[in-house]
């Protein structure tokens, strides 16, 4: 499949070459967005982030629409957004609206997901709608980028949408073999990158690159850096397939036990923890794979992006 | 089999208060776990008791249908009895109860039971389990026998999804099989991961959209295409 045009700066970032670094931004229960502004302002100022993604109610928890703070932080940072869209509460009308909106606003990456089911989020007795799967959300892009139709072939008024957009691998998958062949589908219907899910082992991260490169598609690793013990024991325990390392809790714990009275203390021995494991990971990572880069995950925790990434 | 629940007996109780002669009728049909004759005089008992809890006096008669879905059946089965009585429960699944009612629209029908889906049940297992959502557009033969429909909890055509841990499903906390695994190990067996490639485009929702009816021997009804053709 020939490649599509490069629309978002990050598409841009990726096809020069670069090894690209994105974050990620998480809108809640809120209505005030100068937080979510704030990181986005603090993430841009490292001069390290090509696009922050924003997430669109993970763990099936009813957030604010991703599209809203997509364009804010674009607006107001000067952040370049990956605009997360989960088929989870939209069939394929309101995705097709929710699209050509963002559009108009000048948002220019999706990242295509499932959705954590909503049985798992805080409105439980809701119905999940999952009209078309997430494969299906990536064919029905490719028409309205590459055709300017809507997934029933209508014409869009003013022709093709110009965006980019990817989806999601998981690094920490068992079995893995049904995993591939689903990215193998997604790259069929056209995506341009994949972001993975977290890992934090070196070696599973490899061979999981090793399996993705016959697509020859840019793929982001996932990372999750620790901004507390509190946040690494709840990811250990309740995100599916993610284990966190036992050193890496062990150490938390207890910097945050000898620092309890001196937050700027605990907070420099925090960020240490995260830069000796992180760092030297993220080397090998691009000095042993086809990584496109990293997708840093570190929501509310900007100020770990400067001293981590600063040499690359 | 349809498989259906037995309502809270208040709930039935509530419903069923201000008549105080009613006929129980069990169906023999399909549904599971049984809901015949038995069950009838059982329910009827405990109605009857909960009416003398409230000094109230209720007059029932248990009795049974061989299929209530069928209204020639249940016609003649009820007939004798219509007369006799206020008010009807039905032990049949939602099926029964809106037949009895069209059969009988001179009496009002009332369900006790909570119909849920449509399963099978695997021998000597003491539960039941929807294998098929009568999606009107059968992958099966795609899928190595086993349905994305009814055995993903997000009906997923193009799964596995990331919300499966070593095999299992982020719904039910882990604990139910994720079919898209399931689906990969069929055909990974016969050597048909072709078909596990494949990219399947979007289902036509029109098959599900209700009411459904089909004629024999004729298209499906339900969809625009071929009722616009009709006129």
């Amino acid at each position: 499949m020939a490649k599509r045009q490069a629309f978002s700066n990050l598409m841009k970032a990726i096809r020069d070459g670069k090894f690209v670094f994105t974050g990620e931004l998480e809108p809640k229960k809120i209505l005030d967005l100068s937080e979510i502004v704030r990181s986005a302002e603090e993430m841009k100022k490292t001069g390290k982030i090509v696009a922050a993604n924003v997430t669109d109610g993970p763990q099936g928890d009813a957030y604010m629409a991703s599209m809203v703070p997509s364009y804010m932080i674009q607006e107001k940072a000067g952040m370049e957004a990956v605009w997360q869209i989960a088929v989870r509460d939209r069939n394929r009308v309101a995705l097709f609206g929710d699209v050509i909106g963002g559009a108009v606003l000048g948002l220019k990456n999706i990242l295509t997901l499932t959705g954590d089911h909503t049985a798992l989020g805080d409105h439980r007795r809701a119905k999940a709608v999952y009209d078309i799967d997430s494969t299906q959300f990536c064919e029905m892009l490719s028409k309205m980028i590459d055709e300017g139709k809507d997934y029933e072939g209508n014409e869009i008024v003013g022709g093709k949408i110009q965006m980019n957009f990817g989806c999601v691998a998981n690094p920490n998958s068992d079995p893995r073999e049904p995993e591939i062949l689903k990215v193998g589908r997604k790259v069929e219907q056209g995506i341009d990158f994949v972001q993975t899910q977290t890992a934090f082992s070196v070696d599973q991260a490899k061979e999981f690159l090793k399996e993705l490169e016959q697509f020859n598609i840019p793929v982001l690793l996932g990372l999750f850096p620790l901004k507390s013990y509190g946040i690494a024991s709840y990811f250990d325990a309740n995100i599916p397939g993610v284990s966190v390392p036992k050193e890496l809790l062990t150490s938390l714990k207890k910097a945050e036990k000898e620092n309890k009275e001196d937050k700027k203390a605990k907070y420099a021995a925090i960020d240490k923890i995260n830069i000796e494991y992180f760092e030297p990971f993220i080397r090998e990572i691009k000095k042993t794979t086809k990584a496109a880069g990293i997708h840093c995950m570190a929501v509310e925790y900007e100020r770990l992006f400067g001293p981590l990434l600063k040499n690359f | 089999m349809i498989i259906t629940q037995q309502k809270n007996i208040e709930e039935i109780y509530e419903i069923v208060k201000l008549y105080s002669k009613i006929l129980i009728a069990g169906c023999d049909g399909c549904c599971q776990p049984p809901r015949s004759v038995n069950e009838a005089k059982v329910l009827g008992q405990l109605l009857e008791l909960k009416a003398k809890s409230e000094n109230r006096d209720l007059k029932w008669k248990a009795i049974t249908v061989l299929r209530q879905c069928d209204d020639r059946i249940a016609a003649t089965t009820l007939r004798p009895f219509i007369e006799d009585f206020e008010a009807i429960v039905s032990l049949a699944c939602g099926l029964g109860v809106v037949m009895v009612n069209r059969v009988f629209p001179e009496i009002l029908t009332f369900p006790a039971q909570n119909s849920m889906f449509q399963g099978a049940q695997n021998n000597g297992d003491n539960f039941f389990v929807q294998y098929c959502d009568t999606c009107g557009d059968c992958l099966l033969g795609l899928t190595g026998g086993v349905c994305p429909m009814a055995g993903c909890a997000k009906h997923l055509s193009n799964g596995p999804c990331g919300g499966t841990v070593n095999s299992k499903c982020e719904v039910g906390k882990y604990t139910r099989e994720c079919a898209w695994v399931k689906i990969w190990e069929r055909l990974k067996r016969f050597n048909r991961l072709d078909l596990f490639k494949k990219y399947r485009p979007p289902r036509d929702y029109r098959l599900m959209t209700a009411p459904s009816f089909i004629e024999i021997n004729k298209p499906y009804t339900n969809i625009e295409e071929s009722n616009e053709e009709k006129t």
